[in-house]
């Protein structure tokens, strides 16, 4: 068992190719793989950069999701807390067994079946950006004009919520996954979308139908005697956060890589079967949310023979994970046939993304459709020009000028 | 080979249906896993099943 102390690092480590990790995760993987590193919380925390440490840790029940715990590796100033209204967590921040079941509550709404139910809806809401995308200006901004509204609309259907109020949770979902921003900043955007889905929850409960998740969550809930207001708000909380912010980038890098990859654009032109496996891989190279698989230890264990003690801060970077060239060979080619569908993107354990086949559906619809109706769309600016969010919590794209 | 599924574990993620749904469902009510076929038979069958035992996240397959 080794015992490493020394700080090596500080989190989080800044992408120097857009589409690559880090250049240091490749060091700190082959000198010391599971290290202590800094995080801008002034904590220290573990890190961990191999796949099989990673999966490992996220399967672990010896590991929180709890923020609400002071050892809880942040990446960002704390949120100040509030004392008027303790906060109540919602699924990403719950453990089992209270996790086990509030998510086993909403996870029938995201089975394989019911994403492939939304399937023509989803591309009747794609053809009519691209159709409106094809009768505007160019060069076009795809971010605005699909990449964002194309989830957008998909997760406010499905969950029951204005459409017409997106501009507000973008702002507040962008402001809270902002690194630039003050933790004060950050709170109020937090408080005025909860507000607003407060209130939400409340009108729903007057009428609730059958007809979107939060009705048919508040109808289930009173038949089985137990309505839970707050829980709602906390689970369109969070469902509406990661439904926006998430698929839009993969839409958007996604894009990208594949016009940087004519070769591999080809593959699933010529074959519709490649789009899922390309997505994988996509998923792979990215890693979008990389340290939404931190932890803090609840006990003393051993992950890939270093002693983690409890009440120490892990933080599983995905990205690096995903990167390991022991779970992916040439970590770095982006090869849609590689198989990539091991990859941590997503998370592991109790806590992987609930909404990924949602993800899927959607970023299969919007590439196929996509490269099928503008054959000849090109990126309008040098690829080094592009605003790659290096200033989130969430990667992505600010912008992508195309045209055609 | 044959499947054995701890719907205990399952956190419902659908992995195993994306990986073969001729041996996977998930339940409509709670998302949890389904065996349609307990008992794969033939390479690619086999093959899937370890592939689903290796990415399900939950580690709720296993293979006896
Ligand atoms: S992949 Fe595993 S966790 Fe997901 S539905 Fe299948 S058995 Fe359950």
């Amino acid at each position: 068992m080794t015992d490493v102390e020394e700080t090596t690092a500080t989190l989080p480590l800044e992408r120097k190719c857009p589409f690559s990790p880090p250049p240091e995760y490749e060091k700190l993987r082959a000198e010391s793989p599971i290290s202590r590193v800094g995080l801008p919380s002034g904590q220290t925390a573990w890190a961990l950069t191999r796949l099989e440490d990673i999966r490992e840790m996220l399967s672990s029940p010896h590991f929180s999701s709890d923020r609400q715990n002071p050892s809880f590796p942040m990446m960002v100033a704390r949120q100040i807390r509030r004392e008027d209204k303790p906060f109540r967590p919602s699924l990403i921040a719950m453990d089992p067994p209270e996790h086990s079941r509030a998510r086993r509550d909403v996870v029938g709404e995201f089975t394989v079946k019911r994403m492939k139910a939304l399937q023509p809806r989803i591309q009747q809401i794609v053809d009519e950006h691209i159709d409106a995308l094809l009768a505007g200006p160019r060069p076009a901004d795809l971010v605005q004009a699909l990449s964002l509204p194309v989830p957008s609309l998909v997760i406010c259907e499905l969950l029951g919520v204005p459409y017409a109020d997106h501009d507000f949770f973008q702002a507040c979902s962008s402001k809270m996954l902002s690194r630039e921003v003050t933790a004060e900043e950050r709170m109020t955007a937090f408080e005025r979308l909860e507000h607003y889905l407060d209130e939400l929850v409340t009108k729903k409960e007057a009428d609730a139908t059958e007809d979107d998740l939060l009705g048919r969550q508040i109808l289930k809930q009173r038949e089985a005697g137990e309505e839970d207001h707050d829980e709602l708000v906390g689970l369109a909380f969070l469902l509406l956060i990661a439904g926006h912010e998430t698929t839009a980038n993969m839409i958007s890098l996604g894009t990208v890589t594949l016009l940087e990859n004519p070769d591999q654009l080809a593959k699933i032109k010529a074959d519709p079967d490649k789009t899922l496996p390309a997505i994988e891989e996509l998923l792979r190279i990215f890693t979008i949310a990389e340290i939404a698989t931190s932890r803090v230890a609840t006990a003393d264990v051993e992950i890939g023979g270093t002693l983690i003690r409890a009440g120490e801060g892990v933080v599983g970077l995905s990205n690096a994970g995903n990167h390991d060239p022991d779970g992916f060979e040439n970590p770095d080619t982006f090869d849609i046939e590689r198989g990539a569908r091991h990859h941590v993107a997503f998370g592991f354990g109790v806590h992987q993304c609930l909404g990924q086949n949602l993800a899927r559906m959607e970023l299969q619809i919007v590439f196929d459709t996509l490269f099928k109706r503008i054959p000849g769309i090109r990126i309008a600016v040098p690829v080094d020009e592009l605003p790659f969010k290096h200033d989130s919590s969430i990667y992505g794209l600010h912008a992508l000028p195309v045209t055609w | 080979m044959k499947i054995i599924a701890d719907t205990g574990k399952c956190v419902g993620a659908g992995q195993c249906v994306l990986t073969d749904p001729d041996l996977f469902d998930q339940s409509e009510d709670d998302g949890t896993v389904i065996v349609l076929n307990a008992e794969p038979k033939g390479a690619e069958a086999e093959e899937n099943a370890r592939t689903a035992v290796h990415i399900c996240p939950g580690q709720a397959l296993s293979l006896a």
